[in-house]
């Protein structure tokens, strides 16, 4: 199909031709086109459906305020919903496709809801839909649900990358336009480093829309030249197809950058950028944008903003109809006029809302002024339109300008409050502008060139000259200033028919003036309950006008009226940017311990813990089940001996001449004397008295201790440690280290653990039970020379040792460990059985050291020093943790052997209903115990230590399970140590 | 003024002039027996059941802004009653009740919607807090499932299960949890309460409390000096600013909280869906946009609005466990002030000032708490003895050692 709205000029290249596909037809258009200039240019004025009434929607503007021409772009995952045809550069083999219609895109089927529009107004749903009771939820809602939302995604993962990244700048300059510019002039030119980001793909602005004259020059020329100049600018980033998205503390800037969305393919390139700029001084010069008037059936295809139609007709070479008329309450009306019919199309009408004389009259236009349109027809987009007096105007296309509003969105995203200024009707911004920022041009309610380029090029040089930089030449190029000449007018009261605020969300006068005789009438109140402003395009356009409707039924004035809230973004921005790479298996990067490799090669199985993979069993030959190898793995390390990467528990090194007396006051058992050469078990609790965390702390010399901790919390216990060295005893002579990542260590353990390390450990170092007994530690050279650290404590209940090398020797260790061990069958054992032997033994971890218990709910209440302070020890005292019927830990097995015991269930007396008055505790841990060959459970429950011996049940209803259980001693296995001392 | 299926369609037929303000704006009398400071869900809650439950009618709610234009009017909207400890989950599944029943007893649709939450687990020791907490919910007569990662599968089948960073391994689904119109859910107390003779005043910013002796008297506000009997202080965020003007320093932290919406998408996902390992949470609303949230930004602040770190981690979680939502874009983001308590658990009881109530620190999940939440004050109000399921909520509970720390996080209001 010819392009058969195509006039002359423009910024477009004629020599190369594109096709592009909207709704299954083939289309051409040019570089330079976006989507709807090409759709225009051919003639296709139906681009979409509004969400509530389906009405057909045609293309209003020429920006990233378009409300109307929202297209599913491209195909397959790459599909992406509510695009905005105004800034989708065409591209060759561009594929969209209309929104929100059941049928065609003609004949849509949900159409139906605008015959129903009088029971649809604005909040009927909370009106309705309630009886009979339960049907909102059946039928209703599942109906509503069913027809929300425009676009859709595709459902399959996004295909593309996204890239993050952070900027530093002396002056942020947000907009091209002519204020932009002027201000990157001065700015670029003090030496400054500037950043000027445009969000279309052509700098200019309205510069290359309209047909203004300035230094002798078109508005394109000058913009040619000044291009010219600052792309040479070494100083000068420039950044088009960028928009700043959001102001936020600190000078930052939210930054999307589009980099392949306007290309076919991206060639694996990244399709956006996220930027975080951050700026020491920004300059808003974000321009305009123009609002409609409301008329009777104003929301036609065909009716548009007249500032997009000369944008049309001037940049793009594009004329929206062929017989336009023009509906304005300012000179910008005429203007348009003038454009088009210096462009050779027929405008069939000027209706100004002002009174007194007409400017120019185009030939065979007729001029009404104090004229008001009242309705449209034309079903598909409009064919003629009704004015007050009865009179009827042929048109295609009506061109509506009711004034601008400045862009002050970014001026309000710290809580700014814009100002109404009655010369130009419109909100401009206030004095609480973000820390940093000015605004200049249209943005700052100067609409005319004159004044955009002035207060743009003074704008830059006073940024540049507040942060040291010196003042550079600038002298404006001349142009004719001309007046705006507003006077306000918001909708035509006399039209009968309903008249649109907003085009999307489909919220008309009515809508604003029933909210506001139901009482919404706090202009939040009126958004909310008609969400007028709620649709992709924040109201960009919507929001002044319906201010003025409410201000009215209000009898207030706007400014007393107030705005809503602007947020960030500015314009929508994707998911899928503010991800960048963080996504699939780079979510968040992995920690793997000094033995992964090694692991790898035994097959290892491996489990997420925190951010570190770990070896979670290492499957056998002839295995088919995983407790099979759990059992394998603690069997042969009671038996003989087994090793395991222990790395992940926390390392911190703790060193100074207040050492002992800082662990002492940190952890609640005392370690002030702790001898050199010794390691003690610790508990730490919190400020609040709750257990936080345990581990072993070894005294490497006077000054010099190292402590270990939980995997769970290595990072908060270091936390906790800095705090308390720095906030509350400052005075300590004591620093700490992370040093998790610096040692490799493994636990050997098991009776035949000694001889293996005896392989190893170099022959001066006595490791014989006499010179190195249980909770012994020791600085040593292994294989030759290596340093190693040896400490002889016990997680499995076996004989055991935990030996730590520098991280880089750690692979080579583990290979050493197990060649060494190859006479005793060693085995490599992985978090299920270190789990297992630990709940064999009874030790507490994650799940009874959960946040909520203490040391005596853990039975360890023995263990509390009482000679001296300690974190924690005042709260700990509080009655509600000491009260008689506080759970405490004790060890559960079934009593019929053959069943299982799981975590999470509930424990309930027997013949007691399972409610949760009669909850008496739970069970935190359990094992398929090899040792024992049954089910054995940690958990809390009341009064436990007295309950030796009962039976209680274990209820499970999330599973069905009722299981009878014995109260046991939490420490199944070799109770009284013996096994680790020999 | 009744809704009614005859009403909507006779006044549609008549060009819907018949519909009345859903509230007065009322001046202020110069003595009420209640006043309740703060036009929020909980305020607004509590002069109904007030006027409703306890025949107690000469109140007035007191509101600095418009109504609903603190967290109420900010949150996700989800509502769920899957707590674990004794303290919380009776008042939590009483509060869902109250749900259930809300349209019907306030003649408003704020459509409660129970499309299910499901919290996702990603290993062992998740799933067993979360087979400990769905049993407790069960034992207190709730709803609660286990899903396997099959389960998972067939209701999410978009989640990323291939190539997720943290593998789902299942999941925990009340099915009754859900979503409900938080604009509404003000509305609709308000309208309720209006009716039944509480005086809503907007713009009525109290900015001192009358005490004398001990025993307050009343407040003073923007629009003058009001005395009440008692005086009923539920200001969520503000609640720090609020009681220090009666001298009173509270257990509670303000923090920021950062919500998002995409543009309106096609149906896509069935419920709420929680994320934990990535910080992430998303419904979809009924107008088809993606409501999504995560963590609190961690610092102290009153000020309404977050920042970039916690947006990109929020998004970088919903990348990860659905990368389909790439393509969808934020339409919207915004943050509100929430009140977080030390131990992450609320507080509905007198201060030592006679005459003086505190409903506060709910968090960033006070909105399901709304029906309950104000049933109970109102209870506390009209009887001076807490409601049965909302006996722990009390201000001395640090005191004496009887916390409520469902996450086990400790006196630390940022990791709650
Ligand atoms: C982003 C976000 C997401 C959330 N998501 C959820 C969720 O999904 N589910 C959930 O259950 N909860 C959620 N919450 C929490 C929930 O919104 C709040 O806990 C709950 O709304 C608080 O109770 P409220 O409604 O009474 O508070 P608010 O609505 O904040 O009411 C307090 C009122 O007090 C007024 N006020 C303050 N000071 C004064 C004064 N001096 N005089 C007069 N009036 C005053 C305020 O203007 C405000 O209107 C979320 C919160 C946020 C911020």
């Amino acid at each position: 199909m010819s392009q058969i709205n195509r006039i002359s000029g423009g910024l477009i290249d004629r020599d190369k031709t594109l096709n592009f596909k909207f709704d299954g037809r083939v289309f051409e258009g040019h570089p330079g086109d976006t989507l709807a200039s090409a759709l225009l240019a051919n003639g296709q004025r139906l681009v979409g459906r509004s969400f509530k009434y389906h009405r057909p929607r045609g293309i209003v503007t020429a920006g990233s305020e378009e409300p109307n021409a929202l297209v599913q772009l491209r195909r397959g995952a790459h599909q992406e919903p509510n695009t905005r045809a105004t800034e989708t550069e065409l591209f060759e083999g561009l594929e969209a496709t209309s929104q929100n219609h059941r049928g065609s895109l003609k004949y849509d089927l949900m159409a139906v809801n605008d015959l129903l529009s009088p029971f649809l107004t604005a909040g009927f749903y909370y009106k309705t839909f309630m009886w009979p009771k339960g049907f909102w939820e059946k039928v209703y809602e599942p109906a509503i649900r069913a027809s929300a939302g425009l676009g859709r995604l595709s459902g399959e993962p996004d295909p593309d990358t996204y890239d993050k990244g952070f900027l530093h700048c002396d002056i942020l300059i947000i907009g091209g336009g002519a204020a932009g510019l002027s201000a990157a002039l001065t700015a670029g030119r003090s030496g400054a480093r500037v950043i000027l980001a445009e969000e279309n793909f052509r700098m200019g602005g309205r510069l290359i829309a309209e047909t203004l004259e300035l230094g002798g020059m078109s508005g394109t020329e000058w913009v040619t030249e000044t291009l010219a100049e600052l792309t040479a600018m070494t100083n000068l980033r420039f950044m088009p197809r960028t928009t700043v998205y959001g102001a936020f503390d600190h000078g930052i800037y939210g930054t999307l950058e589009r980099m392949t969305d306007h290309l076919s393919s991206n060639e694996q390139k990244p399709r956006q950028v996220l930027w975080r700029i951050y700026s020491k001084r920004a300059i808003l010069c974000a321009g305009a944008t123009e609002r409609l008037i409301a008329f009777g059936n104003n929301d036609r295809p065909g009716v548009m903003l007249a500032g997009a139609t000369r944008a049309y007709v001037n940049r793009w070479a594009v004329t929206p109809g062929q017989r336009i008329a023009i509906f304005t309450n300012n000179n910008d009306g005429w203007r348009t006029a003038t454009d088009l019919t210096e462009k050779g199309v027929e405008v069939t009408a000027v209706v100004d809302t002002r009174d007194g004389p007409a400017r120019v009259t185009p030939s065979g236009a007729s001029v009404v002024m104090g004229g008001r349109i009242i309705d449209t027809k034309g079903r598909h987009g409009i064919r003629s339109l009704t004015l007050s007096n009865g009179q009827t105007i042929p048109a295609d296309c009506l061109a509506v300008s009711g004034g601008w509003n400045p862009n002050v969105h970014l001026t309000c995203h710290q809580g700014g409050r814009p100002v109404w200024r009655d010369d130009i009707a419109a909100f401009t911004p206030g004095d609480n502008l973000p820390v940093g920022m000015t605004v200049a041009g249209a943005a700052n309610g100067s609409l005319g060139l004159a004044g955009a380029l002035a207060e743009g090029g003074k704008a830059g040089n006073v940024a540049t000259q507040d942060i040291g930089y010196s003042r550079s030449n600038y002298t404006a190029p001349k142009t004719e200033e001309e007046a705006v000449g507003i006077s306000a007018f918001w909708y035509v009261k006399e039209s009968r028919q309903r008249s649109w605020l907003d085009l999307q969300n489909d919220v008309t006068i009515k809508d604003v003036q029933l909210a506001c005789q139901e009482g919404f009438s706090a202009v939040e109140h009126m958004k909310r309950y008609t969400t007028l402003g709620m649709a992709t395009d924040q109201g960009k356009m919507a929001n002044v006008p319906a201010l003025a409707v409410l201000a009215e039924c209000t009898n207030k004035s706007i400014p007393d009226t107030g705005t809503t809230v602007f947020r960030p973004p500015y314009s929508p921005v994707s998911i899928g940017a503010f991800a960048g790479r963080s996504r699939g298996n780079d979510f968040r990067p992995y920690r793997l311990t000094p033995s992964h490799d090694w692991a790898v090669e035994q097959s290892a199985v491996f489990v997420e813990t925190g951010m570190w993979l770990r070896a979670r069993w290492f499957p056998q030959p002839g295995e088919t089940h995983w407790r099979q190898h759990v059992d394998r793995e603690v069997l042969q390390t009671r038996k003989s001996v087994g090793v395991c990467d222990v790395t992940t528990l926390g390392k911190i090194d703790i060193q100074g001449r207040d050492a002992p007396a800082f662990l002492n006051s940190v952890y609640a058992n005392a370690f002030g004397k702790l001898a050199v050469g010794k390691v003690r078990y610790g508990l730490m609790l919190r400020e609040d008295g709750i257990a936080m965390d345990d581990g072993t702390t070894a005294r490497l010399s006077e000054k010099r201790f190292v402590m270990t901790t939980t995997t769970a919390n290595a990072v908060s216990v270091f936390r906790h440690l800095e705090f308390c060295r720095q906030c509350l005893w400052p005075g300590m002579d004591v620093h700490v280290i992370s040093a998790t990542e610096q040692f490799a260590q493994y636990s050997v353990a098991g009776p035949n653990s000694r001889r293996l390390l005896g392989r190893l450990v170099d022959p001066e170092f006595d490791i014989s039970n006499e010179a190195f007994p249980f909770m012994a530690c020791a600085e040593i050279t292994v294989c030759g020379g290596t340093p190693a650290r040896l400490f002889r404590i016990s997680f499995s209940g076996e004989l055991a040792y935990e030996i730590a090398v520098p991280t880089r020797y750690g692979d080579a260790l583990i290979r050493v460990l197990i060649a060494a061990g190859e006479p005793f069958d060693v085995v490599p054992y992985g978090t299920e059985a270190l789990s297992v032997m630990r709940i064999e033994k009874g030790h507490p971890a994650g799940g009874e050291l959960n946040g909520q218990t203490t040391a005596h709910d853990l039975g360890m209440g023995r263990l509390l020093s009482k000679s001296t302070d300690y974190i924690g020890n005042t709260l700990r005292q509080r009655p509600g943790l000491n009260f008689e019927d506080r759970p405490t830990l004790m060890g559960f097995r079934p009593v019929d052997r053959s069943t299982n015991l799981t975590a999470g269930a509930h424990i309930i007396a027997k013949g007691k209903e399972a409610t949760m008055e009669n909850d008496e505790g739970w069970i935190s841990s359990v094992a398929s115990s090899p040792t024992l060959k049954y089910s054995i459970g940690l958990g809390f429950i009341k009064r436990g230590s007295r309950r030796l011996g009962d039976v209680i049940r274990v209820v499970n209803p999330l599973k069905g399970e009722d299981v009878e259980a014995e109260i046991v001693s939490p420490h199944f296995f070799d109770p009284d140590g013996e096994r680790l001392r020999v | 003024m009744r809704n009614s299926g005859f009403k909507i369609l006779t006044e549609a037929l008549t060009g819907n002039k018949g519909w009345k303000a859903n509230w007065r704006q009322p001046t202020p009398k110069s003595a009420y027996d209640v006043i309740i400071v703060g036009a929020g869900g909980h305020g607004l809650a509590t002069a109904y059941y007030l006027a409703k439950e306890f025949d107690i009618t000469n109140v007035a709610v007191l509101e600095k802004g418009w109504i609903g234009s603190g967290n109420v009017g900010r949150n996700t909207t989800i509502i769920r009653s899957n707590y674990m400890l004794p303290g919380n989950e009776p008042f939590y599944e009483w509060s869902m009740k109250l749900w259930e029943g809300l349209e019907q007893d306030l003649n408003y649709n704020v459509m409660v919607s129970q499309r299910g939450i499901l919290n996702l687990f990603h290993n062992d020791p998740q799933r067993d807090t979360f087979i400990r907490r769905g049993n407790a919910m069960r034992l207190a007569g709730a709803d609660a499932v286990l899903l396997d990662r099959e389960d998972v599968q067939k209701m999410c089948p978009f989640f990323d299960f291939n190539s997720s960073r943290f593998p789902i391994k299942g999941g925990l689904l009340q099915p009754r949890g859900g979503t409900v119109r938080h604009d509404a859910v003000a509305w609709g107390y308000a309208r309720k309460g209006d009716e039944l003779g509480v005086d809503i005043l907007q713009n009525c910013e109290v900015q001192s409390f009358m005490i004398e002796g001990g025993v307050c008297k009343g407040v003073e506000t923007t629009k003058g000096s009001i005395k009440a009997k008692k005086v009923a202080v539920c200001v969520a965020g503000s609640s720090g600013r609020v009681m220090a003007m009666a001298g009173i320093r509270v257990p509670i932290e303000s923090h920021v909280m950062q919500a998002f919406v995409s543009e309106a998408l096609k149906p896509v996902i069935p419920g709420v869906v929680t994320f934990g390992a990535g910080h992430f949470y998303v419904s979809q609303s009924d107008k088809g946009g993606l409501v999504f949230g995560g963590d609190i930004d961690g610092y102290n602040s009153y000020a309404q609005r977050g920042n970039l770190p916690v947006v990109e981690d929020v998004c970088e979680g919903g990348m990860a466990i659905m990368p389909m939502i790439g393509r969808a874009r934020i339409l919207r983001m915004w943050g509100g002030t929430v009140d977080m308590s030390m131990d992450g658990s609320p507080f509905i009881d007198k201060t030592h000032i006679e005459g003086l109530y505190f409903n506060g620190g709910w968090c960033y999940g006070g909105f399901k708490a709304t029906p309950a939440s104000g049933w109970c004050y109102a209870h506390l109000l009209a009887n001076e003895k807490p409601h049965e399921v909302a006996s722990e909520f009390r201000l001395d509970r640090f005191s004496r050692g009887h916390i409520i720390d469902e996450k086990g996080m400790g006196a630390q209001p940022n990791l709650h």
